[in-house]
């Protein structure tokens, strides 16, 4: 192709292109509303790289990308192109590189890319844990030590966290529930496409004059609303991948409500589908909130709205009330989906119906629903209204009680069943069992008077890491070992994951469980120096940090590794009876050959005969299954009624 | 749930006889004495853990007693999730080749409600019984001695309004109950001494409050406890609590050198 074609095809040549003419019209407006206004100097740096790189660049990208092609031939009245399904499915490593259309191929992309994210938000905590490792100050100061730490905790909860559950149901989801495709392909790929230019956008704020945004990723007023210019790079990154976000849970909302295989009824929906369906719920409500404290920032910094400037009518409180209003629904958004998955993992690989089933879908309905009133907690020592904290510490209790109720129907499913130790079960066992340590300090935290002393302090360290990386990372790495064979059609080294787990499970447990003795001894959070007393302590933890940031090499080896040369995975190595284990491993490019129907619960292990889900056409639907598959299901076809329910 | 589904009840189906359960007696016996006694082992070493610092203010104690109270009612969560698990994995993990399913248990109604109405009822407790020293710590007392407090990056200054003096040091008397009004001059910061437990944001255009009565004579330091900036880590100053006496010959040294100051 010759080089002006290239540059009219959808692709990496026009999106460079794009984001070009994007990054000069933006600052052709700057520059133009400054003349016009009188302004001086004509060529403002912060203006230009706020409007031109940080929120015209990124959209001329996704259109030079090619994400908007189909709509606005469609919406100019041009005639459309068919369809011709030539943006679906992956032939060579090189689809996965362009807008493509199939949620199995965006779902890989959304995985891959948040773990690059991954790894570039670990590299940073060894960063942390290296200058901390004693006090005093080692290599960064304390300006590159607070972006460290921002920058860190921002890739992490909105680059890797939330948008690897939305990779992981992607690909599931659509499978599970007998869908050939998400209701709005094109959305999806849209979804997908606005993330890396959130997490390029954050991490770029290294390279801004005065350094990365240095206020933690809850960016509070009025410190964010005058800190350099780095600042900005998160607001407009938490726009990006918010944006992606809400797209993506609309998209899961109408798959699952409206492509449904026959026969399955909100009562027959795997846990992990539910679990979806909660979380879009709470995504779709909530996220507006962080995307509107963060454009109140952006308008206050830009044009000096002052939104939370005491003295000129702000509010410094209403930030954080407006922030924690998205950002505590934000923690469940990272569990729920965890939850989903380590209800299918336990059922699997335990062998046995899922314990009280219907009870585990309404806690996570009475989570989405308390979820919401429990926001100020975040702000018991803020200054807010003091009456406020008592009802805030009572909601806050009680969602231990649909919380519990999952911990302990999933110990119930475990009991008595035909317990397959793999790595999948193991991280699930492993999230129990540290989510409930993570539990237990979140309602210690709930109890105000504790949370007086503790709260700002490394406790809080300790209690995210045990909820968001004992909770919510484990349940992540259980669902990629358990669905990898479904993924990629090959096994994973089941001893190098084994040894990964203990590697990760004990070594999470030295680096994160010191930090509570820390934590109410005294030493505050977000700090780069700390009195001499908790030196040992600190060491101790940097040590242990640095050997786990080694056990994720055994991980990345094991999945790249078994991605190019693991043994072929048959369709249904784990004897599921979900119906995403029904189809080839990898799945065919549409799904399914026929859509399923489904005629019985989706946990009936040890139901002599039990399925989840037939197929028209039994033998056909079993036909690409490799040589040397596991038998199907007990019973076949030998479908009993569906129970109704 | 099981009673609504007519296959949970039917115990005729091959897996219902488990030959690893049958014939044995149940081992919830067995777990039950495992789990008091790491129970028992785990609250005696959580509780001999010296967790927090010095205790210098007459409300950190209740405080204390909290926690204390919270890892009482924490540790046997915990063990207790530990014992079915460790139970499970050795006592029911699947011999190579073992194809077999375990029973199809759909639900057993009683023990959902138990497991329902017991964490709700101690929620319930902690949150009372977390209320009731909530209104304590922070009722009002009398002969309270004012002190204003007012955070700027990256330093705190203090105002000693009824003897009309201002400080860079916090000096306390003992045994005295201390009302801080707490400011911030320009963004947020966190006024915390760990050794008093209580801390309160510092918030510009607001003032906040912290009541507490200092009972142990020493020195301590004020940590700024929420990010303010790049002096962040470095925004700590010393608190003294001296006797009586010994503070009243201080406050009148600092008003006559105030004095002094403004007379020259």
């Amino acid at each position: 192709m010759t080089l002006s074609r290239r540059l009219l095809a959808p692709g990496w040549y026009r999106a460079a292109l794009g984001a070009a003419l994007g990054f000069l019209l933006g600052m052709g407006i700057v520059v133009a509303a400054r003349a016009a206004y009188g302004y001086d100097p004509l060529f403002d740096t912060d203006a230009i790289v706020t409007v031109g790189a940080l929120i015209a660049a990124p959209l001329g990208y996704l259109v030079g990308i090619g994400c908007f092609d189909y709509w606005f031939r469609w919406a100019s009245g041009a005639p459309t192109i068919d369809e011709d399904h030539s943006g679906h499915g992956a032939y060579s490593w090189r689809d996965y590189f362009r807008v493509n259309t199939d949620h199995k191929v965006i779902g890989i992309q959304y995985i891959v890319t948040t773990f690059f994210f991954f790894a570039a938000g670990g590299i940073m905590a060894m960063l942390i844990r290296a200058e901390l490792a004693q006090p005093g100050t080692q290599f960064v100061d304390p300006n590159t030590y607070n972006g460290l730490f921002s920058v860190h905790a921002s890739l992490m909860i909105f680059l890797f966290i939330i948008p690897v559950f939305a990779g992981i149901a992607n690909y599931v989801i659509p499978l599970m529930i007998g869908a050939p495709d998400m209701a709005f392909p094109r959305l999806n790929a849209l979804s997908f496409w606005m993330l890396p230019a959130a997490g390029v956008m954050m991490i770029c704020s290294y390279f801004a004059e005065g350094g990365a945004f240095a206020t933690g990723w809850t960016a509070y007023a009025p410190l964010s609303t005058e800190t350099p210019l780095g600042q900005q790079f998160f607001t407009m990154g938490v726009q990006f991948a918010g944006a992606s976000s809400i797209a993506t849970a609309l998209n899961f909302l109408v798959t699952i409500i409206t492509m449904r295989a026959p026969g399955m009824t909100f009562w027959r929906m795997p846990l992990l589908v539910w679990a979806n369906f909660t979380t879009s719920l709470l995504v779709v409500i909530a996220t507006p909130f962080i995307a509107g404290s963060q454009f109140f920032i952006l308008l206050d910094r830009s044009l000096g709205m002052n939104f939370f400037t005491p003295g000129d009518n702000g509010d410094v409180l209403l930030y954080q009330h407006v922030f924690w209003f998205y950002s505590h629904p934000a923690v469940y958004i990272m569990m729920l989906p965890g939850f989903g998955i380590v209800s299918e993992v336990i059922s699997t690989h335990a062998r046995k119906p899922i314990f009280g089933y219907r009870m585990m879908a309404f806690s996570l309905v009475a989570i989405v629903i308390l979820g919401f009133s429990v926001w100020a907690h975040h702000m018991f020592v803020s200054g807010m209204w003091s009456w406020f904290r008592v009802p805030m510490m009572i909601t806050t209790m009680l969602i231990a009680v649909p919380t519990g109720i999952k911990i302990f129907s999933w110990l119930a499913t475990l009991w008595r069943g035909v317990i397959h130790l793999r790595t999948p079960l193991l991280f699930a066992l492993g999230f129990i069992t540290m989510f409930t340590l993570g539990g237990i300090s979140g309602i210690m935290l709930a109890v105000v008077p504790f949370d007086i002393h503790v709260s700002d302090t490394y406790f809080i360290v300790a209690h995210i890491h045990y909820v968001l990386f004992g909770g919510s990372v484990f349940t992540i790495f259980a669902g990629l070992y358990h669905w990898f064979p479904k993924m990629t059609g090959r096994m994973y080294d089941e001893t190098l994951g084994k040894l990964h787990f203990w590697l990760s499970f004990i070594f999470f447990n030295l680096t994160f469980g010191p930090m509570h003795f820390v934590g109410i001894d005294g030493m505050p959070r977000r700090v780069a120096d700390y009195a001499e007393g908790f030196a040992t302590w600190n060491a101790i933890i940097s040590i242990s940090a640095f050997l786990f940031g080694l056990s994720f090499l055994i991980f990345l080896y094991n999945m790249i590794a078994s991605w190019r040369n693991g043994p072929l995975a048959v369709a249904n190595p784990w004897r599921a009876h979900s119906i995403e284990w029904q189809v080839s491993s990898p799945p065919p490019v549409f799904n399914f050959e026929s859509i399923p129907t489904v005629v019985g619960g989706p946990y009936e292990y040890g139901v002599p005969g039990a399925v989840h889900a037939v197929f028209k056409d039994e033998e056909k639907a079993q036909a690409p299954a490799p040589v040397g598959a596991m038998p199907a299901p007990a019973g076949g076809g030998g479908a009993p009624p569906a129970t109704d329910l | 749930m099981s009673e609504k589904d007519p296959e949970a009840g039917d115990t005729k189906g091959p897996s219902q006889e488990d030959p690893r359960i049958e014939g044995e007696k149940h081992p919830i016996g067995k777990m039950l004495a495992y789990g008091t006694i790491a129970s028992i082992i785990g609250i005696a070493i959580s509780l001999y853990i010296d967790w927090f610092p010095v205790n210098a203010a007459g409300e950190a104690g209740q405080i204390d007693t909290i926690y204390d109270v919270l890892l009482i009612a924490s540790v046997p969560i915990f063990v207790l999730v530990m014992t079915i698990v460790i139970y499970s994995c050795t006592r029911f993990a699947a011999k190579p080749g073992d194809m077999r399913d375990g029973p199809p248990i759909h639900g057993n109604t009683r023990l959902e409600v138990i497991w329902v109405t017991v964490p709700f009822i101690m929620v319930t407790a902690l949150a009372v019984y977390g209320w009731i020293v909530l209104d304590d710590i922070e009722a009002k007392q009398p002969n309270e001695l004012v002190v204003n407090v007012k955070g700027q990056q990256f330093t705190w200054t203090f105002e000693y309004p009824g003897e009309k003096v201002n400080s860079d040091a916090l000096v306390l008397p003992k045994d005295r109950p201390v009302h801080f009004r707490i400011n911030s001059d320009d963004v947020l910061h966190s006024f915390w001494v760990p050794q008093f437990r209580l801390k309160s944001d510092a918030v510009p255009g607001l003032t906040t409050d912290i009541r507490l009565t200092p009972d142990r004579v020493g020195r301590y330091q004020v940590v700024c406890a929420e990010l303010c900036g790049i002096g962040h880590a470095a925004m700590r100053q010393n608190v003294r609590v001296i006797p009586r006496a010994q503070w009243d010959s201080w406050i009148e040294d600092q008003k006559q050198a105030a004095q002094g100051a403004s007379a020259q």
